[in-house]
């Protein structure tokens, strides 16, 4: 192994600790996760086997199938098992029997039942004409990168969000002209609670536009229109966070998407979203966004917009530690971590600014392969835009300084509205005059022994570690019930979501963990 | 995750563009989205921010909100502010009158003079009348030259004579007939209280007076001159913001052409 050199002055001894200690949480959460199913792995499953569209009163497909299983309390023994036998029953394909399903036609738990062992090889064809399809996806995504080209990190990353797909696409395309490497479209108010992907393009939305495997086929084509024109590819990033995680996980593989935000805690504190369906759910998703190729990106940033930036930090890193090793057990790379932090500081504190470089380089050192998502002031953005601008500006700094991954923008409008299209423009211009006039300023500056810089740093990763060793001799599970991310409680059996959690049945298979975890 | 603010506002009107009704884009087409900062000369508070909206109404604005106050000095307020446009102009009826030249680089222009005119142009420039500044002059003469673009001293076939500022314009007109002149650039940067339409217009007179104003290529130059304005004023053209050197050499080279000067 390489020598290691840290600038802040981190003792990496400590940093193997806290990594090996975060494992063990991973792999109690694990233990557990791999004993269960949700109606949104099985949806997933729908989705792989190519079943799309939606019935007469709008319901999706996936949701008819899983739904029809789950009523009859056999959800456990996954959808796996009765599509494989419906299918060597009736010589249909998988989206056939869905349709028939939705008509009333057929009943799938009430057909003879064919030999286990012909039943796990009865959907192959289906499995593997979707896995070569997502391969295919990536390896088009690749050889863009290696003929157009990319912009260099930290990669721009901008929002859109008008609501229709349609403004989206003409906001995102002025974006990427002028500078933007990576597009997110908001997802509309309160889908993350949908317990089903809505279906098709989609023009109404507040405050973002639905996630809709239509709405990303559409902004893939806008996306790769406009990267031919400037000369560089233009990452596509959605939300898969929510009661339909892996789904929109599997919907965003198949259509090209590079960047998922994809948080195993998020929506347990933020969207009160049950705790076990989240960590079941995340596995799955993981390991489609691993195989295809896409970015994900966790959500410590929200902590410290409920929590205090300087007193709750090493939350943050105690939070990155543990979502890189559940990451690590869906086969996720490092590579494709893109670990979330934030520049949340109070702008009014004395030295904030070097509290705030002291914390993105120890990530940097910590994370060393890992894009870096980095993201700017919210919380005390006061609708001063002139002062807002500089609160990014100093965020910008940091960013090229530490070699951070992915910049999200911050907007000099932010908690006023959406961006304006103007907004977005000054806030590229920002970001590029700071990264090129700053550029090598990281390998030309080292920080003093023993100053402030140092020291934070170090006393960051220390109280990490020390919450991580805590957390260990309790649990994931009642450390998130105890409050320790972001001030918020949750119950191990409260929040949303929690009766589409099952344990997996004895006849229960699901083969595309075997194919797509850890591949390429 | 940290989807910001939403705009939870309805987007029920005609998003369609129309160049006969075009009003200012924020995210959505005609949603009319303007960003305004001004300092009202009251207090900071509820009265301050009421004081702002009635004041974005009357200009036009629809839904006027206030995002940000800060008291400046006692009695006085600054503030942020967003409202929707209600007013439209037409596009297509819009006429700009513009400079006609095409524009060429310094090496171009020198070319373009040693083709078709074949002598060196003389160009005398000054900022006149009462005007100290010399910034405007010296960016579009000066050898070094302003963001890039040389000045007209490093023209090889540009003999460019800078008389500096405060000239008055009988000095400017005596120099110009000294130097055979064939063309005069005057440079007006103060123009309070349209200090410079007086002065302008004082040289446009002078010259028709003594029987001169036909003989040479006369333009101006500033940040509030429009080349409409120059046009009205009696120039033969005038430059505005975000014109160089090589603006003004490439249209003088051009006009002489078409005037049939030698």
């Amino acid at each position: 192994m390489e020598k290691r050199v840290s600038k802040v002055g981190l003792d990496f001894a400590q940093v193997d600790h806290a990594r090996e200690v975060a494992g063990r949480i991973a792999q109690q959460v694990q233990d557990f996760v791999e004993g269960y199913t949700t109606v949104a792995v099985e949806r997933t499953i729908c989705r792989l086997l190519g079943i799309d569209g939606i019935d007469s009163n709008e319901v999706p497909l996936p949701n008819v199938v899983v739904d029809s299983l789950k009523g009859k309390g056999l959800l456990g023994e996954g959808v796996m098992y009765f599509m494989g036998n419906a299918v060597l029953e009736t010589g249909k394909s998988p989206q056939e029997i869905a349709q028939d399903i939705a008509d009333g036609k057929i009943d799938i738990t009430q057909l003879p039942m064919h030999p286990e062992e012909k039943i796990r090889t009865a959907l192959d064809k289906y499995i593997n004409e979707t896995v070569a399809k997502i391969r295919a996806r990536r390896q088009r995504r690749e050889e863009y990168i290696a003929t157009i080209g990319e912009g260099s990190k930290p990669y721009l990353y901008i929002i859109v969000a008008t609501g229709n797909i349609y403004e989206d696409v003409v906001q995102a395309q002025a974006g990427a002209r002028q500078g933007a490497d990576i597009i997110a479209v908001i997802r509309t108010t309160g889908q993350s609670l949908l317990d089903y992907v809505p279906y098709g393009a989609t023009t109404e939305g507040f405050g973002g536009t639905y996630a809709t495997q239509e709405n990303f086929r559409i902004m893939r084509k806008a996306l790769d229109e406009v990267g031919e024109e400037v000369g560089r590819y233009i990452r596509l990033c959605n939300y898969c966070s929510g009661l339909c995680m892996p789904e929109i996980a599997a919907m965003g593989a198949l259509e090209g998407l590079d960047v998922m935000l994809n948080d195993a805690l998020y929506g347990i504190l933020f969207r009160d979203i049950n705790m076990q369906r989240t960590l079941i759910d995340q596995y799955m998703s993981r390991i489609i966004n691993g195989f295809a190729g896409v970015i994900i990106n966790t959500g410590e940033d929200n902590y410290l917009t409920t929590a205090d930036a300087y007193e709750e930090a090493h939350t943050v890193l105690a939070s990155d530690f543990i979502n890189e090793q559940l990451a690590f057990a869906a086969g996720l790379p490092e590579e494709q971590m893109g670990l979330g932090h934030a520049f949340e500081m109070d702008p009014m504190l004395t030295n904030g600014f070097l509290y705030e470089l002291a914390q993105a380089q120890m990530l940097r050192e910590i994370f060393p392969n890992a894009p870096l998502k980095y993201m700017p002031p919210t919380k005390f953005m006061t609708g001063n835009i002139f002062r807002g601008h500089l609160q990014d500006a100093l965020f910008n700094v940091i960013g090229q300084w530490t070699h951070q991954g992915l910049q999200l923008l911050g907007m000099p409008t932010e908690a006023i509205h959406t961006p304006f299209m103007s907004d977005r423009y000054l806030s590229i211009e920002n970001a590029k005059y700071i990264f090129n006039n700053m550029r090598d300023i990281g390998e030309e500056v080292e920080f003093k022994d023993n100053g402030i810089i140092k020291n934070r740093a170090k006393e960051v990763l220390g109280k990490a570690t020390q919450l991580l060793e805590n957390m260990e001799n309790e649990g994931l599970f009642q450390a998130l019930e105890k409050g320790i991310f972001a001030d918020v409680k949750r119950p191990k059996n409260g929040g949303k979501g929690l009766d589409g959690v099952t344990l997996k049945g004895q006849h229960y298979f699901n083969p595309f963990i075997e194919l797509l975890k850890g591949k390429k | 995750m940290s989807e910001g603010l939403y705009s939870m506002e309805a987007k029920d009107y005609d998003k369609t563009l129309d160049l006969t009704k075009i009003k200012p884009y924020g995210d959505t087409m005609n949603d009319g989205k303007v960003q305004l900062s001004f300092t009202l000369p009251v207090p900071a508070g509820p009265e301050a921010e009421e004081a702002a909206k009635q004041l974005l109404k009357k200009m036009g604005f629809n839904n006027p909100m206030v995002v940000f106050q800060q008291q400046l000095t006692e009695g006085f307020c600054f503030m942020n502010c967003y409202g929707s446009l209600t007013h439209t102009v037409d596009y297509s009826s819009i006429h700009v009158p513009k400079v006609e030249s095409d524009k060429m680089d310094m090496h171009e222009c020198d070319e373009y003079i040693r083709q078709n005119i074949g002598r060196k142009i003389v160009i005398v420039g000054a900022s006149t009348g009462t005007d100290a500044h010399t910034v405007g002059i010296d960016a579009i003469m000066n050898m070094k030259g302003y963001a890039g673009h040389y000045g007209l001293e490093r023209y090889d076939m540009i003999d460019a004579y800078n008389l500096g500022s405060q000239v008055p314009n009988e000095e400017f007109i005596a120099k110009g007939i000294e130097l055979h002149a064939d063309a005069l650039i005057v440079s007006q940067t103060v123009t309070q209280k349209d200090v410079h339409i007086k002065n302008l217009t004082e040289l446009v007179e002078m010259l028709e007076a003594e029987g001169l104003r036909d003989k040479v290529i006369l333009i101006c130059g500033g940040p509030r001159i429009s080349h409409e304005l120059a046009k009205e004023l009696g120039y033969d053209a005038g430059f505005g913001p975000n014109t160089y050197a090589d603006d003004e050499a490439s249209y003088i080279a051009q006009e002489m052409v078409k005037r049939g000067w030698k």
